[in-house]
């Protein structure tokens, strides 16, 4: 409601003595409003202008002049903290945060002990919180303005996100100012502005979650300063500071003992139920048939192995790598291999029944559906077929390979291609529809609702209308992603290059929480009863909630896991670049 | 595809991830097999068909509210789908400045939104740039800006749903509604009411009977043209199958239960006749405000 210039006090000739002036106009109406708000304000510059304390500007003077007041303030050289959560990349480190907040106490502890009597800033956020250049905080902005907001007609009032439920009802002590600073430093160590979520939502939204890096102890803090009920918050800001105090010398922080390295590790205790050697990398995904496992290997081989022990039932040898998904049909494994060739299998046997020949490499797992396999190769084409005659019933011909495999539904196929096309075709080989993503789609789509969610190269996660192709919604990750999503109660999983894995809800594509591993996240989740389990490149398989994203177990494995884990009958099944495959208790 | 309706049903339960073995499946209720099979004669191409009715009400003296319709049908070998875009704005703000708001939110929604997707609409092949819920946010933004020239000082809640095919994207600021209501009864609210009183309700801080009555009832903690910072409800949804997409201002949810609005909705044979008797049935309650109801149906 005005402005603030930069001034230069001419009082001094000889040096710049630099001033802010603030301007404010008095918009009401109603000349004697008007008169009231001036006197308002003059009382308020008055109370103001006998304050000294380093953390507040001094005030020099004041004066009116036709319908505008004017303010002569001392000149804080510095940035707003909203203007340093915004431009800071990542988060803004526990130890800067600790060190304002203990600061905002002071004056707040200062400004309430003020007699005759408290008086209540009212309008804590980090806007009116300047950073000086010595990093050291100065509170602007005071109330003082506030007369000059003429009353909202109607039936409307704004919320600025960081007032406590009773200043909605007019009830603004001390206390209100606690909760306020309290919404200050969620908002910096989180970077989730409150005033784009629904009010006094602090609860639904833990510091920790967003930022792991947050001491609980500082956590704890913050989350009694913003409390719903003033009488469960500190009673003062001094015993805010306190705390605040205590919690910095227990994590450390204000020990000033070097940088602070506790790192929350979930060791696990866990061994696998049993685990099999390879004689080369394990890239691709395990299938599950009929008490055995069926899983390909670089070296060459699709092995059958006991899913109980881990024995092995039979090999069969292909001449090329093996990275696919094994698809079951009617007692007989179908498997894709880097020789150009889809092979089926007997499952009881291990020997041949049919193959089929692409003029590729086969990276496309087969999907199986109405009587056909579907399944993709480095020959450009989506391959169909009949799973009587062993023979093409059509081939797709697309720009570029086609490593993603197929989604089918009762009229659609739907996969995407190295050079970023995504196509659905219908069940006579036609193209229905195409998108074109900037880079790579080797992520495996999935479909739902009318809605065919994927993962690009380019960084995006899509959602687009099955039928016709529109792009329903984008979702941005920090890198490209080769990882194919799935879905669960409305949620999307998906790992990225970035290192994370990513829930998304499928309705307002926000992300609900993000877990972050130690490196590319290339491999896919899959859901099991109540969790997660995805694999990294970091070598670890996690199990992770998937409604909150919190970690329950991790296994290390010594290589990276690149495919998609397997759960069954509560046992987890997961290969390993390792060589290894490895069975472990969900 | 209608006759293989229900493995195609199923068939989208199978996650690529798992064995084949585990997939599952739930048998539908009686009142959804209904449903389906009274589609086995459908009409070609698929159209979006709706009434809309307004009232000043009983106890205001001039309409604030906004209603904007628009109904499209492409019917075609290759491509055939509805296009549909339906938006209620309830203004606020005193003397004309509410219905400005709203007549401005809602025409420059409409505006953006039309000049950024018939591009498309007319030339598939020119590819979209945006993905539909960007454009609905841009749209937004627009309508913020208009609204905050044209009334300074007012506000007004916008309700929009833009039906594509088989799938609506909803955007959505304030306490105006949209409701999913089921052919056989029953529904469900789509959008959350940005209301102080409603949120202080669903923390327990107070009874709905205190809500009621509550002097900031009819405070809201997001509108269109309050505040610096806007971050609307954006999501997309799957159109009401054999159902009913509602839209209304709070001068008919605030008098009509959800169960009344819900039955009144099937009890009508054509859609005028429904919005009609809805809007007579806000007026018998009081007719405290104005009200405004759209109802869609997607004929199949």
């Amino acid at each position: 409601m005005g402005s603030v210039y930069l001034a230069r006090d001419q009082h001094f000739p000889n040096v710049v003595k630099l001033v802010a002036v603030k301007e404010m106009i008095n918009r009401a109406p109603d000349s004697l409003v008007r008169k009231t708000i001036v006197q308002n304000f003059e009382r308020e510059a008055n109370i103001l202008a006998a304050i000294n304390h380093p953390s507040i500007p001094r005030i020099y003077d004041y004066f009116s002049s036709g319908n505008r007041s004017y303010l002569t303030l001392e000149f804080i050289n510095g940035k707003d903290l909203e203007a340093i959560i915004n431009e800071t990349p990542g988060f803004l480190t526990e130890e800067r945060v600790l060190g304002w907040a203990i600061e905002l106490c002071e004056v707040l502890q200062f400004l309430h002990g003020h007699k005759p009597d408290p008086i209540i800033f009212r309008d804590m956020k980090p806007s009116n919180v300047m950073i000086n250049l010595q990093d050291h905080i100065v509170l602007v902005d005071f109330g003082i303005a506030k007369p000059f907001q003429v009353g909202q007609k109607g039936t409307m009032i704004g919320t600025e996100g960081y007032s406590p439920p009773e200043q909605y009802r007019g009830e603004a002590g001390p206390l209100a100012d606690i909760y306020a600073l309290g919404a200050t430093l969620h908002h910096a160590l989180t970077r989730r502005d409150p005033r784009l979520e629904p009010p006094f939502s602090f609860g639904e939204r833990p510091i920790r979650k967003i930022n792991p890096a947050v001491s609980s102890e500082l956590d704890a803090v913050i989350g009694t300063a913003l409390q719903y009920n003033p009488e469960d918050r500190f009673p003062n800001a001094e015993a805010m500071k306190d705390a605040l105090v205590a919690a910095g010398h227990k994590t450390g922080i204000l020990n000033r003992v070097g940088p602070n390295t506790t790192s929350i590790q979930t060791q696990s205790g866990i061994k696998p139920l049993w685990s099999f050697q390879c004689e080369d990398e394990v890239r691709g995904t395990p299938l599950y048939f009929s008490g055995s496992i069926y899983v390909g290997s670089y070296d060459h081989n699709l092995y059958s192995l006991n899913a109980a022990d881990g024995t092995l039932n039979w090999k069969f040898a292909t001449d090329g790598g093996v990275v696919t998904r094994p698809a079951v049909f009617e007692d007989n494994i179908f498997i894709g291999s880097e020789d150009k060739s889809l092979y089926v299998v007997s499952s009881r046997t291990g020997k041949i029944v049919w193959t089929y020949y692409s003029d590729g490499r086969v990276h496309s797992s087969p999907r199986i559906a109405e009587g056909h396999v579907f399944f993709g190769s480095d020959d450009q084409r989506i391959h169909a077929v009949n799973l009587l005659s062993g023979r093409a019933a059509w081939r797709f011909d697309a720009a570029a390979p086609i490593r993603s495999t197929p989604f089918v539904t009762q009229d659609m196929v739907y996969a995407g291609s190295e050079d970023g096309d995504f196509y659905c075709v219908d069940f006579r080989g036609q193209l229905k529809w195409h998108y074109k993503a900037k880079m790579a789609v080797t992520s495996s789509p999935w479909v739902a609702d009318g809605v065919v969610y994927f993962a690009s190269l380019d960084g995006t996660l899509y959602a687009l209308d099955a039928h016709a192709g529109w792009v329903i919604w984008r979702f941005r990750m920090g890198k490209g992603s080769i990882s194919s999503p799935c879905l669960m109660d409305g949620s999307l999983f998906v790992g990225s290059l970035d290192g994370n894995i990513y829930a998304v809800d499928i309705h307002t594509a926000k992300e609900t929480w993000r877990f972050k591993t130690d490196h590319q996240v290339s491999g896919s989740p899959a859901i099991y009863k109540d969790a997660l389990y995805c694999g990294s490149v970091d070598g670890n398989l996690y199990c992770i909630e998937y409604r909150t994203g919190r970690l329950r177990w991790k296994f290390a494995t010594q290589g990276p896991i690149t495919g998609t884990p397997l759960i069954y009958d509560d046992i987890v099944y997961t290969g390993s670049i390792d060589h290894f495959i490895y069975a472990l208790l969900a | 595809m209608k006759k293989d309706f229900f493995s195609w049903l199923h068939i989208k339960k199978i996650k690529p991830a798992s064995t084949d073995s585990d997939i599952n499946t739930v048998p539908l209720p009686e009142s959804q097999l209904d449903g389906l099979m009274a589609n086995v004669h459908h009409l070609e191409p698929q159209q979006l068909i709706y009434g809309c009715g307004q009232s000043i009400g009983k106890q205001r003296d001039h309409n604030e509210d906004c209603v904007f319709t628009l109904s499209i049908a492409i019917g075609g070998e290759k491509s055939s789908f509805p296009l549909g875009l339906y938006i209620v704005a309830d203004g606020m703000g005193g003397h004309q400045y509410g219905e400005v708001a709203s007549s401005a939110a809602a025409r420059t929604l409409a505006g953006s939104l039309l000049k950024h997707f018939l591009p498309y609409l007319v030339n598939p092949a020119s590819g979209m740039e945006e993905s539909l819920q960007e454009l609905m946010r841009s749209a937004i933004n627009d309508a913020q800006k208009a609204v905050t020239q044209a009334a300074p000082g007012s506000g007004t809640t916008l309700t929009a749903a833009l039906v594509l095919g088989q799938q609506m994207t909803i955007g959505h600021v304030g306490d105006s509604r949209a409701y999913a209501i089921h052919q056989y009864g029953g529904g469900e609210i789509l959008t959350r009411d940005h209301s102080l009183v409603k949120r202080l309700e669903e923390l327990g801080q107070i009874s709905p009977e205190e809500a009621a009555v509550h002097p900031q009832r009819n405070v809201l903690y997001r509108a269109l043209g309050q505040g610096e910072v806007l971050e609307p409800d954006i999501f997309t949804a799957p159109f009401p199958q054999s159902g009913y997409l509602l839209l209304c201002s709070d001068g008919l949810w605030s008098v009509l239960s959800d169960s009344t609005i819900f039955r009144l909705v099937n009890a009508e044979k054509d859609l005028q006749s429904t919005c009609q008797s809805l809007v007579d049935a806000a007026n018998e309650a009081g007719g405290p405000d104005n009200i405004s109801v759209i109802v869609v149906q997607l004929k199949t």
